[in-house]
C-alpha cells in the first residue's frame, strides 16, 4: 500500500452532490489510498456533468425551460502525507451553471472548501492480499457567499457539513476492492428570505438541513502505475422533503442518487510524480435530483519535501 | 509544516464541533409569542364602520343566559374540568391561539397560498389544464394562488373577519356578559386579563367567519380548516376566556356573515378572470393593432396568460369605474429608443450580478410556492402589528386596510397589464437572463412594485413612525425586479406610484372609519 496514490477532485460525495451535481467518481477522500509521508501531491481537476432529467419526489420529467443544466467545475487540491499512514487533504473548486433554455440566469463562484484527515489504522496480511482499514474526518465550508436557494442554479447548498468515514480495503495481486460508509452532518443554513414552504410554511430565513449518508463499493485494478476502477454510489439524504409537481426545487430537499463510474489514474513514467486522471459518471436512480452524467479529468503532481531527499 | 497540519487538525476538529452543536430545528419566528395584551379594548368598535354589512347588527345575536343560570354554571364546570387535566400539547395550542387570532389566521392563509401557488403541469400536447373549483381535488389542485387570487383571497378573509368583529363588538358591549373568570374566581385565565365583555367569543367569531371563507377559497382544505376552527375553540375555553355559549354564539355569528362575503366573491368577476382562448387571442390583435409588438409567454410549452380578465374584478376601497382612472399612461413604444434604453439598463444590471442584487431579488421574489407578494407584506405587517399589540379587531381592521389595497393594487396592475399587454425585457433581449422565475403576464407595470407602493402607504398611515421604512422596503422591492431582470425601470416606477394612489384610498377609509376617532 506504499504506492503513491495521486489525489483527484475534491472533496466530492457529499460536498457536491445537489440537485444539479452529480455524485462524481473521485478518489482520494473517498480512496483507500495514502501519500507517503512528507510528500505534497497536488493537482487541478476539471469536472463536467448535465442533466436533462430530473425527478421531483418519485415524478421523472425534464422541462423545456431549463433544457440541459449543466455545470463546469475547476478545483485545486492537496494531499499531504504527515505520516504514512496519515494525511491531510484540501480541496477547493470555482463552479458554474447554466441552463440552456429558459430564462434564469447561470451562477458562479468558489463553492466550498473542503478538508479532510485520513487515517489507515490497520493494515495487515489476509490470507493472499492485504486488508486495510481507513477512517476519514473531513469538513467543508462554504468559500464564498454564493446563493443556495436558487436551485436548479445554485452552485451549492451552502451548509457546513462535517463527516465520518469507514473504509474497508482489501486487495489481492493488482485486484482491489473497496467498501465504505460515509455519515455527513449538515448545519442549518440562512437563506435570504423570511419564509419558505416545505411541507408546511416555515416563518423564518433558517433552514434545517437533513443529514445524509452513503455507502460506496469500488473495486478493479490497482498498480503503482495504473489504477482502473468502477465505482457504485448510493447516496441518500436523511430526511427532506420531495419537490412537488411543477415546484422549484429547494436545498432542504430530500436528495437521494444511485451513480455509477469509472475512473482511471495513470502515472506518467517519464516525469516522476506526474499523473492523469479521468473517470466519466451517470446517475441511474434519483429523488430529486437531475440524472446527471458527467466527466472529470485532472493532472497532479507530487512534491517530495523529506528532509533526506528521495528514498524509493 | 508540522504548525500546518496543528493548524489544520485544529479547523477540523472545531468546525466539527461548531456544526454538530449548531444543528438545531429551525424555529419560527412567530412561534413562541406571548399573549396578546392589548393597551386598548377598543370597546368603541361596535360603531366602527363595515365594509358590506349595513349594520353590526345585520345578524341577530340572541341575548346569553345569565351568569346564575344552572346552563352557565355548568359551562364554568366544563372549563374547569378541562383546566384540572390540561395536556402540554393542550397549553401549547392556548399559548399559540393566545397570541392572537387573526395573527393566526392569517398566518394560515399564507400557508395555503404558499401550499396552492403552483402553476399547472403541462399536459402531454403541451397545453395546460385549469384548476376548477367544482372538482377542486383533481391535478391541477384549486386554486392556483397566483398572486392575484392570493391578493383577493387575503382580501376577503380580511375584510370579513373585520366586519364580523365589529358585529363581535357591537354585541360584546351590548349583552356585557363578563368573562369567565370574573364571575366564578377558581376558573383561571390562563391569557391576559380584559375588560372585554366574553359574549360573543371573538376568537369564535374569527374561526366561524374565517372557516366559512375558505370553503370557497381553498375548498381542498375545509377538513383541515375545520380541525383549526375546533382547536382555536377549545383552546379560548381552556384558556377561562370563554364559556361554549360565547363559543358557540361567535361562532354562528362569523359564520353568517362570511356568507355576505362569499356572495360578493361569486360575483366580483374573479370566476371569470382566466378569460377564453378567443379572450387570449383578442389581446393579441388589440396590441398589434396599436402598432406595438405584443406580449408572448416565456414559457415552454407556451401558457396563456395569468388571469388576463383579473382588472375586471370589482375592487373593494372604489368603484369599479375608478380602475381606468389609476390605470397609468401608455409606456414607450415598443419600438422606441427609450424603451432600447430600458431594455439596455436590464441588461446591464443582469450582464454580471451583483452579490447584494441576488440578495434582494431572492428576499423579495415571492414566486412559486410562496405566500406571494401581498402575503409577504401581511408578514411584514404582522410583524410589526405585534409590537403594537392591538385589540384583535384593530389588528382586523389594520389586515383589511392592508389586504384590501393589495387586492385593489392588484386589480389596477393587471387591468394595466392586460391594457398595454407589454413584453418582457427578456422577450425584447433574449441575453436577459433572470434571477428569479419569470412571471407568465405582461410586463407593464410591476405587480411587486404596485402591490409594495400600496402597502408602504397605508402602513405607513397605520404605523406612521416605520412610513419611511415602508417606503423603502417599497423601493427595495420595486428595484429588486429590475437588477433581477423582471422589469424595466418604467415597470416599476409607474407601480409604484399607481401603488401609492391605490393606497391612499385605503387611508381615506381609515380616516373615516371610526377606528382612529
Amino acid at each position: 500500500m506504499k504506492n503513491i496514490r495521486i489525489l483527484h477532485t475534491y472533496a466530492v460525495l457529499f460536498l457536491c452532490t445537489f440537485f444539479f451535481f452529480n455524485t462524481l467518481s473521485a478518489q482520494t477522500d473517498q480512496d483507500a489510498i495514502m501519500m507517503a509521508k512528507n510528500n505534497f501531491c497536488t493537482g487541478l481537476t476539471y469536472d463536467h456533468s448535465s442533466w436533462k432529467d430530473y425527478w421531483e419526489g418519485t415524478f421523472k420529467r425534464n422541462n423545456a425551460n431549463l433544457g440541459t443544466v449543466s455545470t463546469n467545475s475547476f478545483s485545486v487540491m492537496g494531499n499531504y502525507g504527515i505520516s504514512e499512514n496519515l494525511n491531510l487533504l484540501v480541496g477547493l473548486p470555482y463552479m458554474e451553471t447554466k441552463a440552456s433554455a429558459g430564462t434564469l440566469h447561470g451562477m458562479t463562484g468558489l463553492q466550498d472548501l473542503s478538508l479532510w484527515l485520513k487515517w489507515m489504522p490497520i493494515e495487515k496480511k489476509l490470507g493472499k492480499g492485504v486488508i486495510a482499514l481507513y477512517t476519514i474526518g473531513g469538513v467543508s465550508i462554504p468559500a464564498s457567499n454564493y446563493t443556495a436557494d436558487f436551485l436548479p442554479m445554485s452552485i451549492g447548498l451552502g451548509s457546513k457539513t462535517a463527516s465520518g468515514r469507514v473504509l474497508v480495503d482489501y486487495q489481492l495481486g493488482h485486484f482491489f476492492v473497496t467498501g465504505g460508509y460515509t455519515y455527513t452532518w449538515r448545519s442549518d443554513i440562512t437563506i435570504s428570505r423570511t419564509a419558505y414552504y416545505t411541507t408546511e410554511l416555515i416563518l423564518s430565513n433558517k433552514v434545517d438541513m437533513p443529514d445524509m449518508d452513503a455507502l460506496t463499493l469500488r473495486s478493479g485494478y490497482r498498480s503503482g502505475r495504473l489504477i482502473a476502477e468502477a465505482v457504485i454510489i448510493n447516496m441518500k439524504t436523511l430526511g427532506g422533503f420531495d419537490i412537488r409537481k411543477n415546484d422549484m426545487p429547494f436545498p432542504s430537499n430530500t436528495m437521494n442518487a444511485t451513480t455509477i463510474a469509472a475512473n482511471f489514474k495513470y502515472n506518467i513514467a517519464k516525469v516522476d510524480g506526474l499523473s492523469i486522471i479521468g473517470g466519466a459518471n451517470t446517475v441511474i436512480a434519483g429523488r430529486n435530483i437531475g440524472q446527471s452524467a458527467g466527466f472529470d479529468t485532472g493532472v497532479f503532481y507530487i512534491l517530495d519535501f523529506s528532509p533526506k531527499s528521495k528514498k524509493k | 509544516m508540522k504548525n500546518i497540519v496543528i493548524l489544520f487538525v485544529s479547523i477540523l476538529a472545531v468546525t466539527t464541533l461548531t456544526i454538530l452543536s449548531c444543528n438545531k430545528k429551525v424555529t419560527g419566528v412567530t412561534d413562541n409569542l406571548p399573549a396578546l395584551n392589548p393597551q386598548n379594548a377598543d370597546l368603541n368598535a361596535g360603531s366602527w364602520k363595515t365594509i358590506l354589512l349595513s349594520r353590526p347588527d345585520t345578524f341577530a345575536v340572541p341575548a346569553p343566559v345569565s351568569v346564575i343560570a344552572a346552563e352557565y354554571i355548568a359551562e364554568l364546570n366544563e372549563i374547569k374540568g378541562y383546566q384540572k387535566n390540561l395536556t402540554g400539547d393542550q397549553a401549547d395550542k392556548i399559548n399559540y391561539w393566545a397570541a392572537g387570532g387573526v395573527l393566526r389566521w392569517n398566518e394560515i392563509m399564507r400557508g395555503l397560498v404558499a401550499k396552492y401557488n403552483l402553476p399547472p403541469y403541462q399536459n402531454a400536447d403541451g397545453t395546460y389544464p385549469i384548476p376548477s373549483s367544482s372538482n377542486p381535488f383533481a391535478y391541477p389542485l384549486f386554486p392556483f394562488a397566483n398572486p392575484p387570487y392570493a391578493a383577493r383571497a387575503y382580501a376577503y378573509i380580511s375584510a370579513a373577519q373585520y366586519d364580523a368583529l365589529v358585529a363581535c363588538w357591537f354585541y360584546k358591549t351590548m349583552y356585557n356578559r363578563p368573562q369567565p373568570s370574573k364571575v366564578d374566581p377558581s376558573v383561571q385565565l390562563k391569557v391576559n386579563p380584559t375588560n372585554l365583555p366574553s359574549y360573543p367569543s371573538e376568537a369564535a367569531v374569527l374561526a366561524g367567519v374565517s372557516a366559512e371563507m375558505m370553503k370557497l377559497l381553498f375548498p381542498d382544505e375545509i377538513a383541515n380548516i375545520q380541525s383549526k376552527l375546533e382547536e382555536q375553540e377549545n383552546s379560548t375555553i381552556m384558556s377561562g376566556a370563554a364559556t361554549r355559549s360565547d363559543i358557540t354564539a361567535g361562532e354562528a355569528l362569523g359564520r353568517s356573515i362570511a356568507e355576505v362575503f362569499i356572495a360578493r366573491g361569486k360575483a366580483d368577476n374573479a370566476g371569470k378572470a382566466v378569460g377564453t382562448p378567443t379572450d387570449w387571442a383578442n389581446l393579441v390583435t388589440t396590441c398589434e393593432a396599436r402598432g406595438e409588438t405584443p406580449w408572448i409567454s416565456l414559457e415552454s410549452p407556451s401558457r396563456p396568460p395569468m388571469l388576463p380578465l383579473f382588472g375586471n374584478v370589482i375592487p373593494f376601497l372604489f368603484s369599479q369605474a375608478t380602475v381606468a382612472t389609476l390605470r397609468p399612461a401608455a409606456p414607450p413604444s415598443t419600438s422606441s429608443d427609450l424603451m432600447k434604453q430600458e431594455t439596455a439598463e436590464v441588461y446591464g444590471y443582469i450582464k454580471n450580478p451583483t452579490a447584494e442584487n441576488i440578495r434582494i431579488v431572492q428576499y423579495w421574489a415571492d414566486g412559486v410556492g410562496t405566500y406571494t407578494p401581498p402575503g409577504h407584506w401581511d408578514a411584514i405587517a404582522s410583524l410589526d402589528f405585534i409590537q403594537k399589540n392591538y385589540s384583535e379587531v384593530r389588528w382586523a381592521r389594520n389586515m383589511a386596510l392592508l389586504n384590501m389595497s393589495l387586492m385593489d393594487a392588484g386589480i389596477v396592475c393587471w387591468n394595466t397589464k392586460y391594457y398595454y399587454y407589454n413584453p418582457r425585457p427578456t422577450q425584447l433581449n433574449t441575453a436577459i437572463k433572470t434571477l428569479t422565475g419569470i412571471p407568465n403576464f405582461p410586463s407593464y407595470i410591476s405587480g411587486h412594485s404596485t402591490f409594495s407602493g400600496a402597502a408602504a402607504t397605508i402602513l405607513g398611515y397605520i404605523i406612521p413612525e416605520k412610513a419611511s421604512t415602508y417606503t423603502a422596503m417599497a423601493n427595495e422591492a420595486s428595484m429588486s425586479r429590475l437588477v433581477g431582470g423582471i422589469h424595466y425601470r418604467i415597470d416599476c416606477s409607474t407601480g409604484l406610484t399607481v401603488g401609492n394612489n391605490v393606497g391612499a384610498y385605503a387611508i381615506l377609509r381609515a380616516k373615516s372609519d371610526g377606528a382612529d376617532q
